[in-house]
């Protein structure tokens, strides 16, 4: 009689050599993780942990957003609730630099030490950048010395070192999901673009947050997928969100990505990218409620976004804090970020 | 006082169909869109300890927080 070849087990192959030498998962090893039964999420989670206290230290990063200019895009991301393209009910508006500065301060008073200006663009133009400019320049005369990322779409050369000059450290550019399904979620411009748009954020030395969305659509193969491009994009942070099906958006029937399939994706992640700082993003109070947010900390999550989202709400703040005080995990500094 | 006739998730009269999924998302994750008063859709900021939502006919009303 002769045994049955013996599994190698994933996450035994994991804790080798993600945990013992940081090196991020393959493409089949993440597929074999985002496999696993339910009764193997404690273990995964457990592990995932383990590789962010070891890769990354203890602390979180916190993170507050907002909208500088909403709605009105003329792109047609098919999850995006901003989109002009779809009968979706939220209408233009652009905050002020006076909201801008209360909401910079708001963010700044949670303990956070990332604040992101966002706006629902293609890519900046004249105006949005000089607002922007205008914006950064009254948070530092409030006295605030956060520190300011941006999201403001597609950039050319020129935008980049306008941005770099103002005082930008950090440019979000999703790449939103694997290349090979992102022409189904969006086909007014390509993955390529958003790609070409990352590479000239990390030349011109701005840190590079790109992420994306699950629950688009994709199977847990392009998942697999997403994560090691995202991987090989070495990002320095990794914002996760799962889809809030919007109403009048192509997506607005998909169902909320269950919380096991999240928590599941969130571990995998972790071992893909096991230096990045990856962020809880929006979708988390659908998909999880309270208690889930809190496996995620415990299960590869080293970062937050506190508050409000762009369009959509989010627990309050303090709900958040009180949690992180609860998990005995400290929350990253700003001088540690200097 | 305004009268809530309308759903300002939906935006469809309240005494028409069921709102619970509507009721849901504005429990948890979704500011007014419509107009509770007339359903316009609405002008709305959403911050990170609030939002304010503007109607053109009825005015501005904004988050508790
Ligand atoms: S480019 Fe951004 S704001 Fe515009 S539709 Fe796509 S995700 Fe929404
Ligand atoms: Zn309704
Ligand atoms: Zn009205």
């Amino acid at each position: 009689m002769t045994a049955a070849p013996e599994q190698i087990d994933v996450l035994d192959e994991a804790r080798e050599q993600v945990l013992e030498r940081g090196v991020g998962l393959t493409e089949a090893q993440v597929l074999k993780v985002l496999e696993l039964p339910e009764e193997r999420i404690p273990d995964l989670l457990a592990l995932a942990h383990e590789v962010r206290e070891r890769w990354c230290g203890p602390e979180v990063e916190v993170e507050g957003i907002v909208s500088l200019k909403t709605g009105g895009c003329p792109e047609d991301c098919h999850f995006c609730s901003q989109s002009g393209q779809f009968p979706s009910p939220v209408r233009s508006a652009w905050l002020d630099i006076p909201g801008l500065v209360r909401a910079a301060r708001q963010t700044r008073d949670t303990g956070a030490t990332e604040f992101c200006i966002v706006a629902a663009v293609r890519g900046p133009d004249k105006r949005l950048l000089s607002q922007v400019r205008d914006g950064i320049k009254a948070i530092r005369e409030d006295g605030n010395d956060i520190q300011i990322a941006c999201s403001l779409g597609m950039l050319t050369q020129e935008q980049v070192d306008e941005l770099v000059a103002m005082g930008v450290h950090r440019y979000n550019h999703n790449l939103e999901t694997a290349r090979s399904h992102f022409p189904n979620v969006v086909t007014t411009h390509s993955w390529e673009e958003r790609w070409d748009t990352l590479r000239m954020i990390r030349d011109a030395g701005m840190e590079v947050c790109c992420g994306g969305i699950i629950g688009m659509g994709e199977t847990l193969a392009q998942r697999a997928e997403f994560a090691v491009q995202l991987a090989e994009l070495e990002p320095d942070e990794v914002p996760l969100n799962f889809l809030i099906p919007n109403p009048g958006t192509p997506y607005e029937n998909y169902p909320v990505v269950e919380g096991a399939e999240a928590l599941r994706t969130v571990g995998a992640f972790r071992l893909a990218l096991p230096r990045t700082i990856l962020r809880f993003a929006g979708g988390r109070e659908l998909t999880f409620g309270d208690l889930g947010a809190k496996q995620g900390m415990l299960g590869g999550i080293n970062a937050i976004i506190v508050g409000n989202y762009l369009t959509n709400l989010g627990r309050p703040a303090q709900q958040d804090l009180d949690m992180l005080e609860e998990l005995s995990m400290p929350i990253k500094a700003l001088s540690q970020t200097l | 006082m305004i009268a809530l006739v309308y759903c300002s998730f939906c935006g469809k009269e309240e005494a028409d169909g069921d709102h619970a999924v509507c009721r849901q998302r504005l429990s948890v994750i979704d500011p007014p869109r419509y107009c509770p008063a007339c359903a316009r859709r609405m002008v709305v900021q959403v911050t990170p300890d609030g939002w304010t939502a503007r109607c053109s006919r009825h005015g501005e009303t904004a988050s508790a927080r």
